[in-house]
């Protein structure tokens, strides 16, 4: 799992790059766009995600202790904050993207100066988070055929590996977004 | 026998004197379509993979005699200009990603990582069998491409015409191209768990034959670079749907971020094509000179220096680009580094034959025509990692040159010097051994033909990619050609007489080389669990000349 | 070399000589290798063939001598080799201050060369002979690339910016150039012909030829015919004189240099940079000036700096941030002074 978040961690460093590249041409859009985001809502989601790592990791302590009722409480308490980053992040942030028309190629219509360098950032914005966001898709799904196995009584002090394994790519993707707020929320100039 | 020929698979027993059949092996062990294509063992796996790419090599290489034939003459003699550029952007794709980087790790390293240490398969066995079917599914949507009307961006999928410009199935080749990337990076995770926990006891890392140690460095470098192209192309296609401007200047994109970003990865990749074989050199160039290799630690070392440095040089595709004068020169520094570690191979490879009992079938003409060319080769690298020669030759037949030979002269041959070797062991049949030389003949004499006079068009002047050519560039374009035609010829005839092999060639021992090695401590064909209890390793590797090797 | 048999293109240039003799060091060192290790293995494998299976192989266990030997000469052939190769390139890049610009916009797929004088030509450079040629060239569509191979220099033409690349032809004749990056169906015809000529008949082409106005004056008009007069002439705007080549303050506290891609940029999209005590009232004109117009423009504006003559010694404008700083020798901005928001090359929004 350390080698395949090796290759997670160059895919979404290119994407970074990518955007550190152009945030560096186009400042003064990006920091436009940057404070276009709401950033109390992706507050509220970072804080969804560390909770969401909490439960994870004290999933993992019960896996290792044995206790499966609480393994089972953890991981759905962990499948549940997924879900609501989830909800949260298409259901507040994109669709109000989307109807504000900040939605490039789907529905865009702001045509102020520099446009085109704003509609650069939305892109960015919305694939990193989309990007994201399948990963926790992905992330979801294993935590679901976790709390299936974990509910047949699969694991044992002596064996807990699949929870454990899959708690590193929780706790990834959490990082992902500990990234991905500060470099889209945060540094729009405003504080 | 279970062949190997996708859609042949021959699931009858063959006339063969009595005792391979009588054995059960991987081949026998099981028949059917579900057996083999459900199969999680790492040797049918190979076998699959084995059948799929000499697919898209014919692929690939139908491509190139349609090239070849059209260069005849400067006007084109086959070819409109729109088809040539198709092709050679095929002819690119599909031995770049579906041929060359698969071929070695996903044959010869699946089939022969596990026997190698000593362990049962692989440490993830369905993951290994997942990373077929995704190579088949990015198989598929290239070939989806190719037939739905061509690809004509070149290979490198150059921005802006790749994302605004070309009117081609971009999408389905940079869609084929990406998920092919999963099965390299899943395998390369494979071999490095592999690699490092299932060694059997007392191979220490010291001991491994130096095949795992290329396997090992080309694993590090799949699996960090590709996700890069997996980000690029995926940037790519989102501008051509949504026109957002991440690479097209006119609409606030940056070509040259594009080249940067691709060439992140694609330089890395060359390496992941050469590096595995040249780990099959140092098992064959041992084998065959009955020898301990020369330098040992200096060629694993080089291995992994490789691997390193090679992330490091990717500018030097871009010295015209319109970068900086000072990025040219680090990068040109660089890529005169990365050349060190792989000329100390070379090195010790002929010193290895120093004082050695040196006998000359198949897979040792491979690997001493391997040494020779790639020598040449590579030094044409220093070329272009030279400033103010490239700024001449890039974008010219130099360049074609030059990587043909690392990529034919090289990768291709080290290939077939291996699937030489390990033939008995895979079939359990030896292929016959003149007609085997006989090719290896043919093609390293079309080899040269071929390119050889690439270099000479190159600093005449003759850019690449060109459908059509000013006249003065016909005579050494009608001597590659006709190297083509023979290199073909040298390619085909191994097609047929490892098929015939299949059924016909005489039954071959556990170690019909008399090579040391753990995969030859166990029968031809191996059984499903390769050793019938794990073996433990007291020697050192390629401990020749201190016991009798028994001879099958 | 044999019965004529060619090996190099025509040394047509200053510095084709020096890259040749450069390419042949290179060659020399490919093949001593090459056959070193050729005659090598086979002097080894013939010596060493099994006689028979009974004579053993002697294991030797390798030697550190040896690989300290094969890695240190590889290295300093290679040291060699890149200090020729990079001081060569370094002084290739650099145009001499006194080289005539001429400005080559790609596309699609031909060549557009035009001579400041006015003289606009085809997919045909004239040049005369013995007198440094500067190419300022931009693409309007896809990356090509400007290729002569008797000169030995070539470089990519890339939309959105400006690269160039300088010569100085030694002898009369006609030279291929080349379209040297894929760009497309037409790539391989995508050429035409170098013609030097001797300076008595340059002049006469020129004046002879497809008369144009001079880009100055061209560029003047439209100075005019685009109503930019209205506001840089009238102070609502910051004015052109003296302004080529010098550092400009911005709103947001930076300060860039105005050079080609600076003046490039503010005609295309203006609301990117704002000169620091004026007004973002500036409107795009994208759409409405061709490559060849903005180069026009260019050429007017650099002739009201003092001196009128192009900052030549500038090797090639490109993003700023993807730079070290190759500004070349005449530029003040020598050293290549990085703002934060110093945003490149006209990729524009």
């Amino acid at each position: 799992m350390w080698v395949f978040l090796a290759t997670e961690v160059m895919f979404f460093g290119g994407l970074f790059t990518a955007y550190i590249i152009y945030r560096n041409f186009y400042l003064s859009a990006f920091e436009a766009g940057s404070r276009l985001l709401n950033v109390k809502i992706g507050a509220a989601n970072t804080a969804v995600l560390l909770c969401s790592s909490l439960t994870m990791a004290l999933g993992v302590r019960a896996a290792q202790l044995g206790k499966k009722k609480l393994l089972v409480t953890f991981l759905v308490l962990t499948l549940l904050l997924g879900l609501a980053f989830i909800g949260i992040k298409l259901g507040l942030e994109w669709r109000h993207d989307y109807l504000e028309g900040f939605a490039p190629g789907v529905n865009w219509t702001f045509h102020g100066p520099d446009w085109r360098h704003l509609e650069l950032f939305f892109c960015f914005y919305f694939f990193l988070t989309g990007i994201h966001a399948l990963h926790m898709l992905i992330g979801v799904g294993i935590l679901t055929t976790l709390i299936i196995m974990a509910g047949r009584g699969r694991f044992s002090p002596q064996r807990y590996n699949p929870v454990e394994v899959s708690g590193l790519y929780w706790h990834f993707v959490d990082i992902v977004w500990i990234f991905l707020y500060p470099l889209l929320y945060l540094i729009g100039g405003r504080y | 026998m279970g062949g190997g020929r996708e859609g042949n698979h021959e699931m009858g027993t063959a006339v063969v004197e009595p005792g391979i059949e009588s054995r059960v092996h991987y081949l026998n062990a099981s028949y059917g379509i579900k057996s083999w294509l459900l199969t999680t063992d790492h040797k049918r796996i190979a076998m699959l993979y084995l059948a799929s790419i000499t697919f898209f090599f014919f692929i690939g290489g139908a491509a190139a005699v349609l090239m070849r034939l059209n260069l005849i003459s400067p006007q084109g003699a086959l070819l409109e200009p729109a088809t040539y550029n198709k092709l050679f952007s095929m002819h690119g794709i599909i031995m770049v990603f579906f041929f060359l980087i698969p071929s070695i790790p996903a044959v010869l390293g699946n089939f022969l990582v596990p026997l190698m240490i000593g362990a049962r398969d692989l440490a993830f066995p369905r993951l290994n069998l997942l990373s077929w079917y995704v190579f088949m599914v990015g198989g598929l949507f290239t070939l989806y491409a190719v037939i739905a009307g061509g690809v004509d961006t070149g290979w490198t999928f150059y921005t802006p015409l790749s994302t605004t410009y070309a009117n081609t199935n971009v999408i389905s080749a940079a869609l084929g191209v990406f998920i092919a990337g999963f099965s390299s990076i899943l395998t390369g995770l494979n071999f490095v768990v592999t690699i490092h926990k299932m060694r059997a006891p007392g191979l220490t890392w010291f001991r491994l034959p130096l095949f795992l140690w290329a396997i090992y460095a080309t694993s590090i470098i799949q699996i960090l670079g590709t996700p890069v192209l997996a980000i690029t192309l995926t940037l790519v296609a989102l501008e051509r749907v949504f026109h957002v401007g991440v690479f097209d200047p006119a609409v606030g994109g940056d070509p040259i971020l594009f080249q940067h970003l691709f060439w992140f990865y694609s330089h890395p990749a060359v390496y992941i094509m050469i590096l595995p074989s040249m780990g099959v050199i140092s098992e064959l160039v041992t084998a065959f000179s009955k020898k301990r290799i020369f330098g040992y630690s200096f060629i694993a070392f080089s291995s992994v220096a490789i691997a390193v440095i090679s992330f490091l040089v990717w500018g030097h595709h871009m010295f015209v680009a319109g970068q900086s004068i000072y990025a040219g020169i680090v990068f040109s520094v660089l890529s005169f580094l990365v050349a060190i570690p792989s000329a100390v191979k070379v090195f010790n490879w002929t010193a290895t034959l120093y004082k050695g009992s040196v006998s000359y079938q198949a897979p040792m003409l491979y690997a001493l025509g391997f040494i020779g060319l790639f020598t040449m080769g590579g030094l044409t690298g220093l070329f272009l990692a030279t400033l103010a020669v490239d700024a001449h030759v890039h974008g010219t037949y130099f360049v074609v040159g030059h990587f043909h030979y690392i990529m034919v002269g090289g990768a291709v041959m080290g290939y077939l010097g291996g699937i030489h070797y390990w033939w008995p062991k895979i079939s359990g049949r030896m292929y016959p051994d003149g007609w085997a030389r006989l090719s290896a003949a043919i093609i390293f004499i079309g080899f040269n033909l071929t390119f050889f006079p690439q270099y000479m068009l190159g600093y005449l002047g003759m850019p690449r990619r060109y459908a059509v050519y000013a006249p003065e560039f016909q005579v050494l374009n009608v001597m590659s050609s006709a190297g083509a035609s023979i290199l073909g010829v040298g390619y085909l005839i191994p097609l047929v007489y490892m098929v015939w092999s299949m059924r016909y060639g005489p039954v071959a021992g556990p170690n019909p080389w008399g090579a040391k090695g753990l995969e030859w401590q166990t029968p031809s064909p191996p059984p499903t669990e390769n050793f019938e209890e794990t073996p433990k390793v007291t020697e050192e590797a390629y401990a020749y000349g201190t016991e009798e090797t028994q001879v099958a | 070399m044999w019965q004529g048999f060619p090996i190099r293109p025509d040394q047509a240039s200053t510095i084709a000589r020096g890259v040749d003799h450069l390419y042949y060091f290179l060659t020399a060192v490919d093949l001593f290798f090459t056959a070193l290790i050729f005659l090598a293995i086979f002097y080894l494998a013939i010596k060493y063939r099994r006689r028979s299976e009974q004579i053993k192989a002697t294991q030797v266990e390798g030697s550190l001598p040896l690989e300290v030997i094969w890695t240190i000469i590889p290295l300093g052939i290679c040291a060699v080799t890149f200090l020729w190769g990079s001081s060569l390139f370094i002084r290739n890049s650099r145009p001499p201050e006194a080289a005539t610009e001429i400005f080559v916009v790609g596309k699609q797929w031909m060549w557009k060369l035009q001579h400041p004088e006015g003289p606009m030509e085809i997919n045909e450079l004239h040049v005369p002979v013995r007198r440094p040629i500067k190419l300022t060239m931009t693409s309007e569509d896809v990356i090509h690339n400007f290729y002569v191979p008797a000169f030995r220099v070539q470089k990519d033409v890339v939309p959105g910016m400006y690269t160039s690349i300088w010569f100085e032809a030694t002898s009369t004749g006609r030279y291929h150039f080349f379209c040297n990056q894929y760009c497309g169906t037409n790539h391989a015809v995508m050429g035409g012909y170098v013609i030097v000529m001797s300076p008595d008949d340059y002049e006469q082409w020129l004046s002879g030829g497809i008369r144009g106005e001079s880009m100055v004056s061209a560029g003047a008009k439209l100075y005019e015919q685009l109503a930019c007069i209205t506001c840089h002439g009238t102070g609502k705007g910051p004015p052109f004189v003296n302004l080529f080549g010098s550092q400009v303050k911005l709103t947001d506290g930076t300060t860039v240099t105005a050079d080609e891609a600076y003046i490039r940029e503010s005609i295309l999209y203006p609301s990117v940079k704002i000169v620091a005590g004026y007004q973002p009232l500036m409107p795009t004109y994208k759409g409405q000036v061709t490559e060849e117009q903005i180069l026009q423009l260019l050429a007017y504006i650099k002739s009201l700096s003092s001196g009128g003559v192009s900052q030549s010694s500038k090797p090639t404008s490109y993003p700023p941030s993807l730079e070290g700083g190759g500004q070349g020798a005449g530029n003040q901005n020598a050293g290549g002074q990085q703002s934060p928001a110093n945003v490149p090359v006209p990729p524009g929004p």
